[in-house]
């Protein structure tokens, strides 16, 4: 019935290891420190569709993108790729650190047509940089021309042309348009959905953005210390939020439709990955935390491809829906 | 009507270069009164900082004020000069910028550079300004302050520090802020903490802010009144919920609509093609004119003024025909 999906991932885990010197740790008699920046994340994304991650810094999620890409290999867990291997590309948040400054344009684009097919003759590698440039939107000519000549709305297009020149089918995004202004950005989003639909790519999307997020991606999982808490299709997502983390984050973004609301914020801070609270790590935050959310650690559950929370007090599915308003009125008056 | 607490006017700063003279702010007139937050937005180079960085007296040479005046409660202040403004800056006039650890020093743990802040503009004694920078710290919710207030910067989170950062604009009680992005290093659980507080210290205080950001959403979450920049000039100037909700500036609408909603699903964004003009290359009439849909032959002759009514617009006033 169902074909495989393109990407699964399944327990990953990434620890770092942040311990002091090992002097130090000797005449101190300090113990080692492990950061874990991925704890045991599972996801999978059919072929064409985009899965975004988000959440807050520190959460892990730039981590998973690079262990996806393989810079950085996992400790644990397993990462399936159904396709070809040379075909995944990654487009970085910064288009002023991620493109060589001392490379013209055509180089830079040239650069994986040149590392995957080496034979590949002149004259048709810059024929198909010619057209890379103008499928994102920018002129042939500008090959010629050196990044720092361009703005970063343009910057980030070449960026696109470059990971499009290894034709990929999958692409891992790492904030693409955080570095961008809010105009520009709406340019190099509606240019990557164009590309998704022309190409058939799947998306692998990271951001800490939720409205961002709700315009790009088929599902999205939001993550919290190293690990999903919530993960489902971004309509239900957005219409039934169940992990209390997920209700406050929707809760805490500012609403252009609603302006000027008064609202309490959400108290507290993310804690330190390097020392996570027992339990739920969202626990010390959580208005419904009670006893065994301080001792056990939630797994995720609900419906398998569909809606799954990691949470003890999340409601029941039928009542999932409305839950939602009460829980908001609750904590605004808090 | 009251006298408004910050009143610019005709307000240009220009910078001179090897190759020709650079406006980055070009005639803008703003004021705000007192317990009146007025929100700045723009796009990276629209002159909201220059705006920002001229009413404290702290362009970088060689930018200038070349024109119009800065008054704070009806005192002219744009003419002071250096020594002048050290008086008026930190006493009348508190700043937050957008990165806390680059505003705090980093040898000097935050007792010590609120006291000292204390001293110099409010002649306390020593133990007095310790009192003080300890309420100063309780009030902008700093948990322990008691124990806190000997820890040095690094010792804070970064929502931490921009309320530290926030108590020390608020050490001499100044009658205007000026926030140049600062929630923008934060995250948006930590963001919609340190905008809260920031309202409720310019209610409780009745100081005036302006807040300077390129996010539409803290604007339309803090401000009470919002001027919209683009090249150097004020597009649209208005109360929040009508320019958030009610653009008329086609410039403004543009940048509404390329905004991805939470609210509803849409295919496509609303596209501005194009980028702001570089300061160097100024389209003549509406600087906006070459992106604008809407625009005629007098937008690109004719410069439209914000004189009548809050939209900077020939089609607004009077048609975009000649």
């Amino acid at each position: 019935m169902s074909t495989f999906p393109l990407l699964e991932v399944d327990g990953l885990e990434r620890r770092f290891d942040v311990s002091a010197p090992w002097l130090n740790r000797v005449i101190e008699r300090r113990p080692k420190q492990i950061l874990k920046a991925v704890d045991g994340v599972s996801f999978s994304i059919p072929r064409g569709e985009t899965l975004a991650l988000v959440g807050e810094s520190g959460c892990g999620k730039s981590t998973i993108a690079k262990l996806v890409v393989g810079l950085y290999p996992p400790s644990g867990g397993t990462i399936t790729f159904r396709g070809d291997e040379r075909r995944v590309q990654m487009i970085f948040q910064d288009p002023f650190a991620s493109l060589n400054p001392r490379w013209r344009v055509g180089r830079i684009v040239a650069e994986p047509i040149r590392t995957l097919e080496p034979g590949r003759p002149d004259a048709e590698v810059e024929a198909r940089v010619a057209e890379l440039l103008a499928t994102v939107g920018l002129n042939a000519g500008d090959g010629t021309k050196y990044p720092h000549e361009f703005s970063g709305g343009q910057r980030q297009r070449i960026s696109i042309a470059r990971a499009l020149a290894g034709e990929p089918e999958f692409l891992v995004c790492d904030e693409p348009t955080s570095a961008l202004d809010v105009s520009v950005q709406a340019q190099i989003l509606n240019l990557m959905k164009r590309l998704q639909r022309q190409f058939e790519l799947t998306y692998l999307f990271i951001s800490h953005d939720l409205s961002v997020v709700r315009h790009m991606a088929d599902t999205i999982a939001v993550m919290y210390l190293g690990r999903i808490v919530e993960i489902a299709p971004t309509a239900e997502l957005f219409a039934h939020p169940r992990h209390p983390y997920t209700r406050l984050l929707l809760e805490t973004i500012p609403d252009l439709e609603a302006p000027k609301r008064d609202r309490t914020p959400m108290a507290g801070e993310v804690p330190s990955p390097i020392d996570p609270p027992e339990g739920c790590a969202f626990h010390p935050r959580c208005p419904l935390a009670f006893d065994r959310c301080k001792t056990e650690r939630p797994e995720l559950a609900g419906e398998p491809d569909r809606h799954r929370t990691a949470c003890f007090a999340a409601l029941p599915v039928a009542s999932a829906a409305s839950c939602v308003a009460p829980a908001r009125a609750q904590s605004r008056s808090t | 009507m009251a006298e408004p607490v910050l009143d610019i006017r005709n307000l240009s700063v220009a910078f001179p270069t090897r190759h020709g003279v650079l406006t980055a702010v070009d005639d803008i007139s703003l004021e705000i009164a007192a317990g009146e937050i007025l929100g700045v937005v723009g796009e990276s180079g629209a002159g909201k900082s220059m705006t920002g960085m001229a009413v404290l007296g702290l362009l970088e040479p060689p930018g200038r004020i070349a024109a119009g005046e800065i008054r704070l409660e009806g005192e002219r202040i744009d003419q002071l000069g250096e020594a002048g403004m050290q008086k008026v800056r930190g006493r009348r006039i508190g700043a937050i910028f957008q990165d806390p650890l680059t505003s705090l020093h980093p040898l000097f743990s935050v007792g010590d550079q609120l006291v000292e802040t204390i001293r110099f503009h409010l002649k306390l004694g020593r133990d007095a300004a310790r009192a003080r920078a300890l309420d100063l710290l309780r009030e902008v919710g700093i948990p322990a302050a008691e124990s806190r207030i000997d820890h040095y910067p690094h010792q804070f989170s970064g929502g931490m520090r921009q309320r530290v950062v926030i108590a020390l604009a608020l050490s001499a009680d100044p009658d205007l802020i000026i926030a140049d992005e600062p929630t923008t290093a934060l995250d948006v659980s930590i963001q919609a903490q340190i905008t809260a507080l920031l309202k409720r210290l310019c209610r409780e205080h009745g100081t005036a802010v302006m807040l300077v950001t390129h996010d539409m959403g803290v604007i339309a979450e803090t401000a009470d009144r919002v001027a919209v920049m683009y090249a150097g000039r004020l597009a649209e100037v208005g109360p929040v919920a009508e320019v958030v909700r009610q653009p008329r500036h086609p410039y403004t609408k543009g940048l509404m609509g390329s905004i991805p909603s939470l609210r509803r699903e849409v295919e496509e964004l609303v596209q501005i093609d194009g980028s702001m003009p570089r300061l160097n290359a100024i389209p003549r009439g509406c600087a906006f004119n070459p992106r604008c849909g809407h625009a005629g032959p007098r937008c690109r002759k004719e410069r439209p003024s914000l004189a009548h009514g809050r939209v900077a617009c020939w089609l607004e006033q009077g048609g975009v025909q000649p």
